[in-house]
């Protein structure tokens, strides 16, 4: 009986690791930018192109970067969460339309929604490659001090906003 | 009939992949770029490194590596410009620290563990080999068979 025990015990420690290795998923790859000044950027608006946005403008307010393209599929399933967001007004999301092409995004946003108040155009992914982004949709929550204090890769979902991102805003905006 | 089956044979012919295209044109800048990026990981597909990957995030990356490379970094910058975007995941070597501890002894761990328990089982098997002692009897029926065996062959 006593001969079983070591072998058993290797094997329940391996299929502890394994379970704990199928509960995490790999696309989250925990970001290096969390706890850092969010980057400087200066690029020009969606649907006004001689007009620009930089992070700056921000300064002294707590908000969301959304990361989002008319090509990418894990944003429309995203986006009626957005539009209830951006219809309560608890806190205002900016879009970064990333690697997208102009009319194709002003077509989404008309189709789908805006929610919005203005959006960056990113059109050759340099400003997403400052911000880590490697999966649309991603979002960002800066404070006041321009510093990110989270990051969702991924689709946000109305649960994850309830229970993480609100709280964390309004933790924020009491500092 | 027989012409459009040799205009059918001919298809082949015509038909090219696209080849890869020139990482860069500079063939020193080039080298280098292909050195880099075997090292550093896709984060779009995750499993192919960035020379590999034909994702959009890749090409990107291998863009800036370039200009970075054209702007005369070293590969530490190249490398730490990209750890502070992505983190250690864009290393397929893994840096050395106390989350990545198992990481790195664990397989050594495993394999001075294997040899411990060789060592061990070895040493059982050699305790349970008790010596048998031979009578006189056996001894003279052994001569016996094995004077048998020779006188057969």
């Amino acid at each position: 009986m006593k001969r079983f025990l070591l072998p058993l015990v290797i094997f329940v420690v391996l299929v502890g690791f394994l379970a704990v290795g199928l509960t995490l998923n790999p696309r989250e790859v925990p970001s290096p930018l969390v706890g850092k000044p969010a980057p400087a950027f200066l690029l020009p608006q969606l649907h006004e192109q001689d007009k620009t946005f930089s992070p700056s403008d921000m300064a002294g307010q707590v908000w969301l970067l959304n990361v989002w393209a008319s090509w990418c599929g894990g944003c429309k399933e995203e986006h009626p969460v957005l539009m209830r967001m951006a219809k309560a007004g608890e806190v205002p999301i900016y879009g970064m339309d990333y690697k997208d092409r102009r009319d194709e995004a002003l077509t989404w946003l008309r189709r789908h929604g805006n929610p919005y108040p203005l959006t960056a155009v990113d059109e050759a992914g340099r400003i997403g490659i400052d911000y880590g982004v490697y999966g649309v949709p991603e979002t960002y929550v800066i404070d006041k001090q321009g510093v990110i204090r989270y990051k969702q890769i991924g689709p946000l979902d109305d649960e994850l906003v309830a229970k993480t991102i609100l709280p964390l805003v309004q933790e924020l905006r009491n500092k | 009939m027989r012409w459009f089956a040799f205009i059918l044979l001919l298809i082949p012919a015509m038909v090219q992949a696209e080849e890869a295209k020139p990482l860069a044109e500079n063939s020193v800048a080039e080298a280098r770029l292909k050195q880099l990026a075997v090292e550093l990981r896709c984060l779009v597909c995750q499993n192919q490194t960035l020379a590999d990957s034909n994702a959009p995030l890749a090409e990107d990356l291998r863009r800036e590596v370039r200009e970075m490379i054209a702007k005369n970094m070293s590969d530490q910058e190249i490398i730490d410009f990209l750890v502070q975007r992505y983190g250690d995941f864009v290393l397929y070597r893994p840096p050395w620290k106390a989350s990545t501890t198992l990481l790195w002894i664990g397989p050594f761990l495993l394999l001075i563990g294997g040899a411990i328990t060789l060592v061990m089982a070895l040493r059982r098997r050699g305790q349970g080999l008790a010596d048998a002692p031979v009578t006189d009897e056996e001894r003279r029926r052994v001569e016996q068979l094995l004077s048998q065996v020779e006188r057969r062959s």
